[in-house]
């Protein structure tokens, strides 16, 4: 229970809702007739437009990154580590934006809202969006706010390779950029593991070809363990040990004891595979880690990624972390020597973390200290 | 430490030059170069408290171990690189020097002078390793892995084709033209400015 709120803290906040009535083409040439964003703010927008910050979000985030949206809220926002008045990302001096992705399902037009030509919900035939229609809608959003630029674009993850993607294809709207725990592509790896979680989603009686809620199911369980493949590539195999051990949740290995035993990372991976399998939508899924798939930013440019990079005209933060399996350090070391190749403005972290890919959301002094130190070059001095 | 070899390095660094400078420590240094010469700086340091604070001094920094080649640094990107008193803590000191002036048209070194009379006073009377103020560590838990002396570098550039274009000597008290004269055997520190040959 919060009754009060931590003192640097952004608060009580409400989600918004932008609707754009123009048409939305997507790269696959998709068309939209019309849609909506959901998007958080934080802090106050300057007079003259040079304070707003674009936070992108991972595969499975949202909108909400920092706050409450109640005082009995127990959970602030997914970021609210970084963001926050006197935190890292400051919102006493920075404005804050943080939209809910084109195609997600906490809000913004996606599989689980209606699609008004058929008064149902989309379901599977929602378009599949790529990683540049994300920036371009968010381009489309930032313009009905007034924001003519981003004094900095900001992601981890998926949303790391979302600010370079913005980097590359607005470089007049980015003054920094900074990508966390990102890659400028996926691996065969990479995209052997999200075919395993769409795997499980797509073999699940209940999935109906995507068109569940239409027939009133619900495919929990290949979406349970597609989240307990991806939550385990979160994760490093040191901190798993650390953390959970050997360590058993239920019975014993006693003589005589017949109980059935259940490892604590047994029963950590079911409750996250659970949970998550009520709250995250199947289709959505499918088409994050589709998105995730087919990015490479290279690829508009011959396969060049120092060319691809030249385009941009921000300064880059780029940091990785020690553990991460997923997303490993050797990638964001390509993003650098591309990014130095290109001639661009550069600091590069390799944070010393056991946190693995998660580590980017999860509290390390390095790593705050860093960021908190670099970000005071974003915005008006 | 006696780091009078940053004042002779700040001088031969051109205004508005680019400059790497690799040990780059908390920046103070890299910030002066930018500061007084209008440098474009990135320094290159592996500690994470030293990367915080040349960040928070608003430097661009790349945390990356010298001694593992300095790979990412593509030739043509930089105008002078610098190695102010880290010679001797490489694992491979030759490697980096090669790299040094393949990244760069110029490098600037300064290091240490182990053929200092100080040294070779401590080596040959006690017969133990040299430690001083200077030097205060043990030979077992130093970083310092790869002490040289004046005469040593100067082989080791002209084994590698490295040419020198200037050289500039720290030395105690009353001993600079003692310095100057025999360098080898006064100069506490030496800096030098080199470059590839026919460079």
């Amino acid at each position: 229970m919060t009754n009060k709120l931590p003192a640097n803290s952004v608060g009580l906040v409400k989600p918004q809702t932008a609707h754009f009535h123009a048409p939305f083409t997507f790269a696959n040439g998709s068309i939209l007739a019309q849609h909506e964003l959901v998007y958080e703010t934080y802090g106050e927008l300057n007079d003259a437009g040079d304070n707003a910050v674009l936070i992108c979000h991972a595969l499975s985030g949202s909108h909400h990154a920092a706050g409450f949206h109640s005082a009995d809220d127990r959970r602030p926002g997914w970021w609210d580590l970084a963001i926050g008045p006197g935190k890292p990302i400051d919102t006493n001096r920075l404005f804050v934006v943080c939209s809910n992705n084109l195609g997600c399902c906490d809000g913004s037009s996606g599989p689980n809202t209606i699609n008004l030509s058929t008064g149902e919900a989309w379901g599977g035939t929602f378009p599949q969006p790529q990683v540049s229609d994300w920036v371009r809608s968010q381009k489309q959003l930032a313009e009905s706010l007034g924001i003519g630029r981003w004094a900095a674009v900001i992601g981890g993850s998926l949303g790391g390779m979302q600010a370079l993607q913005w980097a590359v294809d607005f470089p007049d709207w980015v003054e920094h950029c900074v990508a966390l725990a990102a890659a400028p592509g996926l691996t065969a790896q990479n995209i052997a593991f999200n075919e395993i979680a769409r795997h499980a989603i797509l073999s699940d009686p209940d999935w109906c070809e995507g068109d569940y809620l239409a027939q009133n199911k619900l495919p929990a369980r290949g979406v349970a363990l597609a989240r307990m493949v991806g939550h385990l590539t979160y994760m490093s195999a040191d901190g798993m040990s650390d953390r959970f051990g050997r360590e058993l949740r239920e019975g014993s290995f006693a003589p005589g004891d017949n109980r059935e035993w259940v490892f604590q990372v047994e029963s950590y991976l079911r409750h996250q595979g659970s949970r998550f399998s009520t709250q995250f939508d199947a289709n959505t899924y499918v088409l994050m880690t589709r998105a995730l798939d087919l990015f490479d930013l290279a690829s508009e440019h011959g396969g060049d990624l120092v060319a691809a990079l030249s385009q941009a005209q921000a300064s880059f933060l780029i940091a990785s972390f020690s553990s991460d399996w997923r997303f490993p350090p050797q990638r964001s070391i390509e993003i650098r020597d591309a990014l130095m190749a290109a001639g661009k403005s550069v600091t590069y972290a390799n944070i010393e973390t056991d946190d693995g890919h998660d580590g980017f959301l999860l509290p390390n002094p390095t790593y705050e200290a860093l960021l908190a130190q670099w970000m005071r070059r974003v915005g008006p001095s | 430490m006696n780091r009078l070899d940053l004042r002779t390095v700040l001088d031969w660094v051109p205004t508005g030059s680019r400059v790497l400078d690799l040990g780059c420590g908390d920046g103070t240094f890299l910030a002066r170069l930018r500061d007084e010469r209008a440098a474009i700086g990135v320094g290159v340091d592996i500690d994470p408290n030293n990367l915080v604070a040349a960040v928070a001094k608003g430097l661009d920094v790349i945390q990356e171990d010298i001694n593992d080649g300095l790979h990412c640094f593509t030739a043509n990107r930089f105008d002078v690189v610098v190695l102010a008193h880290a010679l001797q803590e490489l694992t491979h000191p030759h490697i980096a020097l090669q790299r040094m002036v393949d990244i760069a048209d110029e490098a600037i070194v300064s290091f240490p002078n182990f053929g200092h009379w100080s040294c070779r006073l401590h080596l040959g009377i006690k017969g133990k390793m040299p430690m001083s103020r200077a030097m205060p560590l043990h030979w077992y838990d130093t970083p310092n892995i790869h002490f040289c002396t004046v005469r040593d570098f100067e082989a080791l550039c002209s084994a590698l084709e490295i040419d020198i274009i200037e050289r500039a000597t720290i030395s105690g008290n009353a001993q600079h033209l003692l310095a100057k004269w025999r360098p080898n055997l006064f100069a506490t520190s030496a800096i030098y400015r080199i470059r590839r040959s026919g460079g």
